[in-house]
């Protein structure tokens, strides 16, 4: 079994107790989301990710769409408030972009954020790292 | 080794059957309006009588099947299908009778029908019975949905809750929700039995059911049934029991006993009706005195000597299947009953849970067993040791090579809530010595797990194809041969052998 | 020991010594003492019946359902052909018809590529791109694409024509009914669309229709394509397989999505069951089908091979959140309809629902010629319609099966008050040129004595003596 270490949890990337991911650069009015290295290599192959359109919003915690493997399934939930700018259109063919690089290829949506003050309720990627080894040793 | 789709084999102009023609020159275009007339054929295969038989032929050969060997799956009950319950699917006076027959020309068909009721009623203590249901999936939604319609009769429409066990089937959770209610999932206790304190802190004026099976599918009987059931109706909520594994108590007790409302029965599992490769199935339903008006129409009743369909039932739920259900297996699972007797379907279920808990014995000296109680029709065992000696094996890995033993793996990966587990259920129609025989399998894959892990890493080696690559399935959905056409692969040796064999012999 | 439960007496001895136990009762303990008490039976037999007083038994209560027998114009969603026999030879192999549901693809390679010809030979009939395992039948089935294009849609509202087959109808209620939050509009196909819809356009989730319906009409589906474009809702289109050997898919018509049932594919009419549904749609909403799908990949060593795929979408693995409970194909039922199509090919199929349609037409010309008699359906049919009559058609049924041992068809008055004198008429292959003078002369007579029995009462013919191996179906 692989321990939370071994995880790729880059520095200044803010988490999910869910294990999607923001990445935000201070002072921008958008960030970039996807599901941490940990949930990828959960889910193991990826083989589908259902994702939302262009212009739909959604508050904290909405699933904002679905990821499969071929044996589960699992609904992604939106870290903060916002509004959808972008998606990954390339994860519909290329779904495994996930598991090889969730942190760049691997991105699912860019988001005009509703209110950054929901950013200061996430994860730091050294708190994300103590929630997987307190996670891994219930 | 692949065998070449019929689509493959196709050659334009071949027929495999001769059919009547027209008498007239009359054809499509004098019924069918000028726009809506087919415009190309469809690509249906052009094969001859001969080529279909050896293609269909040889597709059934690479198939494992009951009456090829084993079957240890769990909560699926895969035992011998008696050839007897045959003879009603080559009866022509069953086979060829239309469901529109006046009642009067279907009077065999409808005894044979009522008399499975009465017996049905008979085993399981229950009032009332629906024997309309297509598959014990569909007998869960009609039973919620007569929950529901009970409820809603008492115009007690809060109860909007049903309460489902986390070891209990998926098909529980899905066909609640289909008669629109919420699941409330209850963690089982450390014994893998429903938890009493849990149960009744979910418990509430919202609450319209509780779904269980009993023995549950980690082969535990639920001691506290009756606590439960108590609780549940206290509370005001119904008690659905979902039959799966009713093969573990036949002759021993009755469903309705322990407090149930209503439950369902897969006659393809207790009743050895052909699982078919996937069905047919059916999933009568029984229910008690307070659900009977809401049950399916129609209902088949005997009055003055004749047996009808009754279809005037004004609190029905309606109808939930084109016409009355699935006629010829309910007629299997009637001639199936009456192999046995009661007498008969107890020694069933006694076997049955003698053969799981020799199983058990036998195979905890190398598997981990998680709950170590008297287990009923079947058992869970885990990969834990094997595991620990080689990272890369696993229950799947396991499963895998239990196939080259000429076995079919059982259950995996289920129940959900013990990791890395293998659901083990041998049924009664398995002798002394094929389940020794399954064991030494298993002696010796522990074994190789120390001397040859490669081996069970890269299971199977002797099927009929190799590790199947479902990741690339499912990232490339290919369903039908003529959207994405390429063709068959089946690898120059066998396509050599082909040769040789049927078309190049002297 | 019975010839199904292998055990010896020593056997079991081995076993419970092994075990450890002195009895079997004792592997019980854990269910409670007040719930094992003595079964109290009215009719559940103690004991088992040899084979053989089994076997007499079941070919007598076969004997006791004349209408098997009976020369039959009965259809309305279930219709007798010819099965060859290479049909039932091939659904005979266990190997096919005791094998599990092929969740390992490794063992399971016979099933899976069955099912995969399965849902190419739907496909193209269909003409949409892919079509799942199949589900119970025809009218869950329908259900089954209304709640489909409720999710694909998000919206709540089905609008169905009142054409439909009843009991799909009956069956859609069900289900709508017991999910709730849902909205059921009935529209009468013959009659402009727009004004029928009373709900929000924007609300519609799907249009559904039969092609031929019910009464075996065929209509153009442009109106309904055109409304299901103006509202964004999806077409979803009921059709009778078979009649695609004739009519264009419903995919040129702009259908989203197909359903029907397979029985008359190589299945007897079997009292109603088990047939087997089936629902075709498009590559865009194929992620919303229920049921299994199978699709074809590669071994590891680069072997085609087949898998049940797009899993995720069942309950096994979504659980509540699955695309539906299903957790069944009617594999069996599906395998003849495999052979079935196999074996006859296009043409053959071709020429299966003409001589159908041929005959068919037939009849009912010389049914319209009896005066007061008329047609009900509309022009275009092939092989089945409605008539009028000018008795009831309950009265009809009852004098041509009693007096003349034949199944007339269906008093559609069963269905709906008002069509009390609407009788529905299929014809098959099975139904020969003599058979159809039988069944208009008969007719005639019938509509000469207005009903009314021509034999003196209590000298009503014994059927079982009328009911002669006519048919030559399985």
């Amino acid at each position: 079994m692989a321990k939370p270490e071994d995880f790729d949890i880059p520095a200044g990337t803010l988490f999910t107790e869910t294990h999607e991911y923001v990445l935000w650069d201070e002072g921008e009015d958008r960030a970039r989301v996807g599901i941490s290295h940990y949930a990828a290599e959960q889910l193991g192959d990826v083989v589908f990710v259902e994702m939302p359109g262009i212009g739909e919003s959604f508050e904290q915690g909405d699933s904002f769409g679905t990821i499969e493997s071929v044996k589960a399934a699992s609904d992604l939930y939106i870290p903060v408030a916002g509004e959808v700018l972008a998606v990954n259109t390339q994860l519909t063919s290329e779904p495994e972009l996930v598991n090889d690089n969730c942190y760049g290829d691997g991105w699912m949506l860019e988001i005009l954020l509703k209110d950054a003050e929901q950013l200061k309720g996430l994860m730091s990627a050294e708190r994300y790292l103590a929630f997987l080894e307190e996670s891994a040793n219930v | 080794m692949a065998e070449r789709t019929l689509f493959e084999q196709s050659v334009a102009g071949r027929q495999g059957v001769t059919v009547p023609d027209r008498s007239t020159n009359q054809d499509a275009t004098s019924w069918v309006p000028q726009g809506l007339l087919r415009q190309e054929p469809p690509r249906l295969p052009e094969v001859s009588q001969l080529d279909a038989m050896r293609h269909f032929v040889r597709l059934s050969q690479l198939n494992h099947a009951i009456d090829t060997g084993f079957y240890p799956l769990g909560s699926c009950t895969m035992k011998y299908n008696p050839k007897i319950c045959d003879v009603v699917g080559q009866l022509a006076g069953f086979t060829q009778l239309h469901p529109e027959t006046p009642d009067e020309f279907a009077q065999g068909t409808l005894e044979i029908v009522f008399r499975l009721q009465q017996y049905l009623k008979d085993l399981t203590g229950f009032d009332a019975v629906t024997l309309q249901p297509a598959a014990g999936a569909h007998g869960e939604l009609v039973g919620m949905m007569m929950i529901k319609a009970y409820h809603a009769s008492r115009h007690d429409l809060k109860r909007t809750e049903v309460l489902i066990p986390d070891s209990a089937h998926g098909t529980n959770p899905a066909s609640a929700v289909m008669c629109g209610f919420n699941v409330i999932e209850l963690p089982s206790g450390p014994d893998g039995l429903v938890d009493l304190a849990v149960l009744k802190e979910a418990l509430s004026e919202r609450t319209a059911a509780i779904m269980l099976t009993n023995p549950n599918t980690l082969g535990l009987f639920e001691k506290d049934i009756l606590e439960i059931t108590q609780l549940v109706h206290e509370a005001g909520g119904l008690c659905y029991y979902d039959g799966a594994n009713l093969n573990a108590i036949m002759g021993i007790t009755q469903i309705a006993t322990m407090g149930f409302d209503v439950m369902h029965i897969n006659t393809h599992k207790t009743f050895a009706t052909p699982h078919g490769g996937g069905g047919p199935g059916s999933g009568p339903v029984l229910v008690n005195t307070k659900l009977e008006p809401f049950l399916p129409l129609p209902v088949v009743e005997h009055h003055d000597g004749r047996y009808e369909l009754n279809f005037d039932r004004p609190q029905s739920i309606g109808k939930v299947k084109l016409f009355y259900g699935n006629t010829e297996i309910l007629l299997r699972a009637f001639a199936y009953i009456e192999c046995f007797g009661l007498d008969g379907l107890k020694d069933v279920s006694e076997t049955a849970v003698m053969n799981a808990n020799y199983l058990k014995e036998c195979l905890r000296q190398w598997y981990h067993v998680p709950f170590e109680s008297t287990c009923m029709h079947e058992f869970i065992i885990t990969s834990q040791h094997q595991h620990a000696r080689h990272g890369d094996i696993n229950t799947m890995t396991l499963a895998k090579r239990l196939m080259d033993y000429g076995f079919h793996p059982p259950t995996v990966y289920f129940p959900l809530i013990v990791p890395e587990d293998m659901m083990i259920e041998p049924t009664e129609t398995e002798s002394k010595q094929t389940l020794d025989a399954f064991v030494e399998a298993m002696r010796r894959i522990d074994e190789e797990t120390q001397t040859n892990p490669d081996t069970i890493v890269q299971a199977p080696h002797t099927t009929p194809v190799k590790r199947v690559d479902e990741v690339h399935a499912a990232r490339n959905p290919d369903l039908n041969f003529y959207k994405n056409f390429r063709p068959t692969n089946v690898g120059p040796d066998q396509l050599q052998g082909c040769f040789t064999a049927s078309q190049f012999c002297p | 020991m019975t010839s199904f439960i292998p055990h010896t007496a020593d056997e079991r001895q081995q076993m419970l010594d092994r075990i450890g136990v002195s009895s079997v009762d004792a592997l019980f303990d854990a269910v409670p003492a007040s719930l094992k008490h003595p079964f109290t039976l009215n009719t559940l037999p103690k004991n088992g019946r040899s084979e053989l007083e089994l076997q007499h038994y079941l070919t007598a209560m076969a004997s006791q359902n004349p209408g098997a027998g009976m020369l039959s114009f009965m259809g309305g969603g279930a219709y007798a052909r010819f099965i060859p026999p290479a049909v039932n030879a091939i659904a005979s192999r266990s190997e096919f018809y005791t094998a599990y549901t092929p969740y390992q693809p490794e063992i399971s390679q016979g099933t899976l590529q069955m099912i995969y010809e399965f849902q190419t030979m739907m496909s193209e009939l269909t003409g949409m791109d892919v079509t799942n395992a199949s589900v119970y039948d025809g009218a869950t089935a329908m259900s089954e694409a209304a709640f489909m294009a409720v999710r694909a849609t998000r919206r709540k509202v089905l609008y169905v024509s009142k054409t439909t087959n009843p009991q799909y109808q009956q069956v859609l209620r069900t289900y709508c009914h017991a999910f709730g939050d849902m909205a059921l509009g009935w529209f009468d196909p013959d009659q402009p669309l727009g004004p029928q819809f009373t709900h929000e356009p924007n609300t519609i989730a799907a249009i559904l229709v039969q092609q031929p319906d019910y009464y075996g009409t065929i209509r153009p589906l442009s109106a309904y394509q055109e409304a299901a474009k103006a509202t964004g809702a999806l077409l979803v289109v009921a059709v009778d397989p078979m009649t695609l050997a004739l009519l264009d898919s419903p995919r040129k018509a702009g259908a989203d999505i197909v359903c029907g049932d397979i029985q008359q594919f190589g299945n007897s009419v079997n009292f109603g069951g088990p047939y087997g549904g089936f629902l075709s749609t498009t590559e865009k909403l194929m992620r919303q089908l229920p049921g299994r799908v199978v699709g074809r990949t590669v071994d590891k060593e680069g072997t085609t091979a087949y898998t049940l795929t797009l899993q995720t979408r069942e309950q096994h693995i979504r659980r509540e959140k699955a695309t539906s409970n299903i957790c069944t194909n009617q594999s069996l039922n599906v395998l003849k309809a495999t052979a079935y199509l196999s074996l006859l090919g296009p043409q053959g199929l071709h020429r299966i629902a003409s001589v159908s349609a041929e005959r068919a037409h037939e009849l009912a010309k010389g049914l319209l010629a009896v005066p007061e008699v008329s047609l009900r359906s509309g022009d275009a049919y092939l092989y089945e319609f409605a008539v009028r009559l000018p008795i009831p058609a309950k009265t009809m049924v009852h004098q041509m099966a009693h007096q003349y041992g034949i199944l007339a068809g269906i008093d559609l008055g069963k269905y709906w008050p008002e069509e009390d004198h609407t009788l529905l008429i299929a014809v098959t292959e099975l139904n020969t040129p003599e058979s159809l003078e039988r069944y208009l002369s008969a007719f005639r007579d019938v509509i000469h004595n207005r009903g009314l029995s021509v034999l003196p009462s209590g000298m009503s013919r014994d059927v079982k003596m009328v009911a002669t191996g006519t048919r030559g179906g399985q």
